[in-house]
């Protein structure tokens, strides 16, 4: 079993009017095999405590301490982190012209592993997977991201999440501009990681409805850069109904 | 002092060296060029010779020595500038590649062996009518070359001409090479330079019959403190004709610069034509300058289409992140985005084991930027 742990973790941004300060003292502990969403008003922090854990080089972190089974991940680089077995589910991925889904795809099995994967193998599992979230295979020879509408670009994500098989998926947003029926081949893509790899997965999101597919245990209301209050399942039904004025007025 | 001159269908032509005043480097086309470096090629002697070259033996393609008082020498275009017509005035022989097969053939010409010597060097390729052919000038070694190349697709050929320049680092290169386009013929120009100290080749095409088209294609890579430039002409001098133009170049490194100027010129002639051109670079550190200027004369109101676009931008450090976030080290993933960027060139070649190579030596320059 891994644990990923966040201690009193303070994020700061360098913006033009200065530094910013973003996450103020998150706490937070995610074990193999379970599901903690995190809801929370627009600008809150979601976005950049997701973007933290990856180490995206914007966001400095002032104090407190992320790891990875007792093993320092602030330490680590990007690439580093996908090796340990963190992923993040992007809010907005970007294009990258010129590249071809397979090629990218492979080339992060391949860095990913350290080894490249068995050409037979592979080629099944990238069609198994492509064809499990409806995604056409012309789309292996597209290039990445480029030109595909906002829920294709949510589908390639999960692609990469079942193909990768991360210890810790970081999912931001994957839910937003979906339609229930791509939410549903989207949520079953997860399902299906969690399933066959006992992964454990951090659920960003403003809405319950994914909630109804992929079942939280932990639900984490995030407000004002941290954990303002924690819960089961019920509480997500509560924010759904009542909104997060009652921790705004609060903060 | 003479007034510049704006049009660049206007720009006067000349075999003789001494039509052309002294390159100060305020001229319009001399202005971002290191001219310091290039005098003794713009306006020294040169050895006129005969060139060593290496040509693999194809069928349909032939290799002679012509005199300069061919009737095809000169048929193609004329030198616009000093160095150009220098070059012409010293060559004493033309190298003439005769491409006659209607069956594809492809010949590469490989000069890795020119020498430090101050050298002029002309080029005709020929391309029968409905020959079809492709012909790589592979250039490697030394050279202190200024050269012209003279190109003439006749009608319904096809003809693909690739340039190649993979020189030493110290080497100084001034090309200008000049294509003519007959009746419902294609020709796709490439221009691929990849190393050398200053490397200035400067394509113009006549596109001088109907339906008559060209597809110019540049890939460049420019390292710390190497010049690269092109200026790129295309005229459309009769109905129904089309020409793509399409340059991508990355620089890296301090001093690193390239320079890309894109003239388009639709005559009163060329009713229903079809024009595009563009221009892209990528900024891979600081301390880099990429100059792009595209130009546009539109002389008929009756064409089907003209456009141009230009864009030069910085490395994208999200798209770095993203690969990173997917476990590919900056190494690589700087790789994937950089043979991205130019894969829509290199692609179009026509020559897989050019392509390759191209890979092999795009990989091998950003290795040793990283380092
Ligand atoms: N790179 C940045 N530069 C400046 N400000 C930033 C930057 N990144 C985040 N912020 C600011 O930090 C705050 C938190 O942003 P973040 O994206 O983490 O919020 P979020 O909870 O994900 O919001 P949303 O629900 O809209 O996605 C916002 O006020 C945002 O404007
Ligand atoms: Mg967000």
């Amino acid at each position: 079993m891994s644990t990923l742990k966040i201690t009193d973790l303070h994020v700061s941004v360098e913006t033009d009017q200065g530094t910013k300060q973003i996450l103020r003292g998150v706490n937070l502990e995610i074990n193999s095999g379970e599901t903690h969403a995190i809801m929370g008003p627009n600008g809150s922090g979601k976005s950049t405590l997701a973007y933290t854990i990856a180490g995206h080089p914007k966001y400095t972190v002032d104090s407190g301490s992320i790891t990875l089974d007792g093993v320092d991940v602030l330490e680590m680089s990007v690439d580093e982190r996908a090796k340990a077995g963190l992923f993040l589910a992007m809010q907005y991925p970007v294009e990258i012209p010129g590249v071809t889904v397979t090629n990218f795809l492979r080339t992060a099995k391949t860095a990913i592993d350290g080894e490249a994967p068995s050409l037979r193998n592979w080629i099944k599992d990238v069609r198994e997977s492509m064809a499990n979230l409806k995604m056409d295979s012309s789309f292996a020879e597209r290039n990445v991201n480029e030109g595909f509408s906002g829920g294709e670009k949510k589908r390639h994500e999960i692609l990469q999440l079942e193909l990768l098989k991360p210890k810790f998926a970081v999912l931001d947003e994957t839910d937003s501009g979906l339609d229930v029926d791509a939410l549903k081949i989207v949520s079953e893509g997860v399902n299906r990681a969690k399933e066959n790899s006992d992964m454990g997965v951090l659920l960003i999101t403003h809405y319950t409805r994914i909630l109804r597919y992929i079942k939280p245990e932990f639900v984490h209301v995030f407000v004002n850069g941290k954990v303002a209050e924690e819960g089961g399942p019920e509480l997500a039904d509560r924010l759904e109904s009542e909104g997060y004025d009652r921790y705004l007025e609060i903060a | 002092m003479t007034v510049p001159v704006q049009v660049r269908s206007a720009r006067p032509k000349s075999t003789n060296p001494a039509d052309f005043e002294a390159v100060t480097g305020r001229e319009l086309d001399w202005k971002f060029t290191p001219v310091a470096k290039l005098q003794e090629l713009i306006a020294g002697d040169l050895d006129g010779s005969r060139f060593d070259y290496t040509a693999s033996e194809t069928a349909g393609v032939s290799l002679s020595w012509i005199p300069v008082s061919d009737p095809r020498v000169g048929s193609a275009g004329l030198p616009e500038d000093k160095a150009s017509a220098n070059a012409w005035a010293a060559a004493t022989e033309v190298l003439l590649v005769s491409v006659t097969s209607e069956d594809v053939s492809e010949i590469t010409i490989t000069r890795d062996a020119l020498g430090t010597t101050h050298r002029a060097a002309h080029i005709v390729i020929e391309a029968a009518p409905f020959s079809k052919g492709t012909v790589v000038l592979q250039n490697n070694g030394d050279a202190r070359l200024v050269e012209n190349v003279e190109i003439l697709v006749g009608a319904e050929a096809q003809l693909n001409v690739i340039s190649v320049q993979e020189w030493n680092d110290d080497a100084l290169h001034l090309a200008s090479h000049f294509s003519r386009v007959g009746r419902n013929a294609s020709l796709q120009h490439s221009v691929v330079s990849l190393t050398g100290e200053v490397i200035r080749v400067n394509p113009s095409t006549v596109l001088a019959e109907d339906g008559s088209s060209v597809n110019m294609l540049g890939v460049y890579f420019a390292d710390a403190h190497q010049h690269i430039e092109q200026q790129v002409y295309v005229n459309h001098d009769a109905p129904q004709s089309k020409s793509r133009v399409t340059y991508k170049g990355a620089l890296q490194g301090k001093g690193a610069r390239t320079v890309w100027i894109g003239d388009v010129l639709i005559g009163n002639k060329a009713t229903g034509t079809d024009s595009y051109e563009q221009n892209r670079n990528l900024m891979l550190t600081e301390g880099t300058r990429a100059d792009s200027i595209p130009n546009l004369e539109i002389e008929t109101g009756d064409i089907a289409g003209a456009g141009h676009a230009s864009a030069t931008g910085r490395f994208d450090d999200e798209q770095l992140f993203y690969l990173q976030a997917r476990g590919i080290s900056e190494e690589e993933a700087r790789r994937l985005v950089v043979r991205g960027f130019l894969n829509e060139v290199v692609q179009q070649l026509g020559v897989p084991a050019l392509a390759e190579r191209i890979e092999a030596s795009l990989n091998a320059e950003l290795e040793a930027g990283v380092k």
